[in-house]
């Protein structure tokens, strides 16, 4: 299942997506992550599923915008630590962030 | 000091509950409640062996529990069922957490895929849930598995709080909205602002130049349609395409969503030819609520559920 978390609004998309077919729940996201946002626990959009998942946690969720920036281009010129961290590829961030980062992206 | 006249409000859609005269629930093993506690709505559905039995559509106040039983109650209320007989019961949508006769929450994104996919039938591939304070695209499988979703949860615009808000402001009930936004000379351009306070003092501007209410409205409507749009382009949309939530009932915006997408919506009929036949009731303002019921009856069989009251 393709998750997006986030929102779009009028100074542009901040959605972070997980797919949580490629999650193993490592939780190495979850260490690396500069404000804390993400999570492990049980899916809870695909109850039946048993094994942990990585997620927003749900207060922050529409604080996207605020966390996540920071470590979006013009901020930074590495892969958000997040992206970085993931062994399976399975976080990306909206458009804006992908056409920036397309030669690194890659890699991952 | 007398008070004039009591305050109308024309936001306030009416309550209904039904029964099913079919089914006789004693006969039933496995009897099930999804409770889908919204912003603005609360339903309640009864299903028995995962046949729908009974539901409740009644208006959410500030206190969720509250509603939660009023829902509740309002479903039971011509059923001679009590709420000990209900084996199982599921909570979702904002107030999943707070119902007090739920044993488990699920969210409400999981339970609209679930719900759309037995209202409308396994064909579903993209539900767009027009809820009371959020829009949600979400492509499912033909079991009703969630497969990707997308929310936009930020704020009221494009939801039907927004049109509540709307009909109150130029006085025309909320279910009257949608057909009479068609009775135009001319479509206007769509209300450019996304917010409702915006929007609410832009129509007022237009209200005072004289623009006829009708105009207004469909002009509303299409900035409505537009806005989701913009979700649904994000996501891709399947057919069959469907709509659930309060705003499917205001062909106003979905009219108008549907010539924008180039896509038509899946026609508002039971998938199961029985309940076509016999014409029970379809209101998509009950997919929450279904999916829940459906869930609770899906975890019973499997003897996951987490706690259940009778033996």
């Amino acid at each position: 299942m393709i998750a997006n978390y986030g929102f779009k609004d009028g100074s542009g998309d901040w959605f972070l997506t997980l797919d949580t077919d490629k999650c193993n729940g490592c939780g190495k996201c979850v260490e690396v992550c500069p404000p804390k946002i993400l999570e492990i626990g049980l899916d809870e959009i695909d109850i039946f599923r048993e094994e942990p998942v990585a997620s927003v946690k749900s207060g922050e969720r529409k604080k996207i915008r605020y966390h996540c920036a920071p470590c979006k281009p013009g901020f930074g010129s590495e892969l958000p630590p997040c992206v970085a961290a993931c062994e399976f590829a399975a976080i990306s961030h909206s458009d804006g962030w992908k056409k920036s980062y397309k030669g690194l992206r890659q890699k991952v | 000091m007398v008070e004039r006249e009591k305050p109308v409000e024309f936001w306030r859609w009416p309550e209904t509950n039904w029964v099913n005269p079919d089914i006789d629930w004693k006969k039933g093993k496995f009897i099930t409640a999804g409770v889908d506690v919204g912003s603005v709505s609360t339903q309640a559905v009864i299903m028995v062996d995962g046949e729908f039995f009974a539901f409740g559509n009644t208006r959410t106040g500030s206190d969720s529990p509250y509603s939660a039983q009023k829902g509740m109650d309002y479903a039971l209320e011509k059923t001679h069922l009590k709420l000990e007989n209900i084996d199982y019961c599921i909570g979702t949508g904002y107030g999943r957490v707070n119902v007090p006769m739920a044993q488990q929450a699920i969210t409400e994104i999981s339970c609209h895929a679930k719900g759309a996919n037995f209202m409308y039938g396994p064909e579903v591939r993209t539900v767009m849930d027009m809820g009371g304070q959020d829009c949600k695209a979400i492509n499912v499988d033909d079991r009703g598995k969630v497969l990707n979703f997308m929310m936009n949860d930020k704020c009221a615009a494009g939801t039907g709080r927004g049109m509540e808000v709307f009909a109150d402001l130029i006085h025309v009930p909320v279910w009257e909205i949608g057909p009479r936004s068609f009775q135009i000379a001319k479509e206007l351009p769509p209300i450019s602002s996304t917010c409702v306070v915006f929007a609410k003092s832009e129509v007022m501007g237009l209200l005072e130049q004289g623009i006829p209410e009708n105009e207004i409205m469909a002009a509303y409507c299409s900035a409505m349609a537009h806005r989701i749009m913009e979700l649904l382009k994000r996501l891709g949309v399947k057919e069959k395409f469907v709509i659930t939530g309060g705003i499917a009932k205001n062909e106003g915006v979905v009219k108008r969503l549907e010539k924008e997408l180039g896509i038509k919506t899946a026609e508002k009929v039971w998938a199961n030819p029985n309940y076509r036949k016999k014409n029970y009731p379809f209101d998509t303002q009950l997919a929450g609520a279904i999916g829940a019921a459906l869930f609770a009856q899906a975890l019973l069989k499997m003897g996951k559920a987490k706690s259940v009251k009778k033996t």
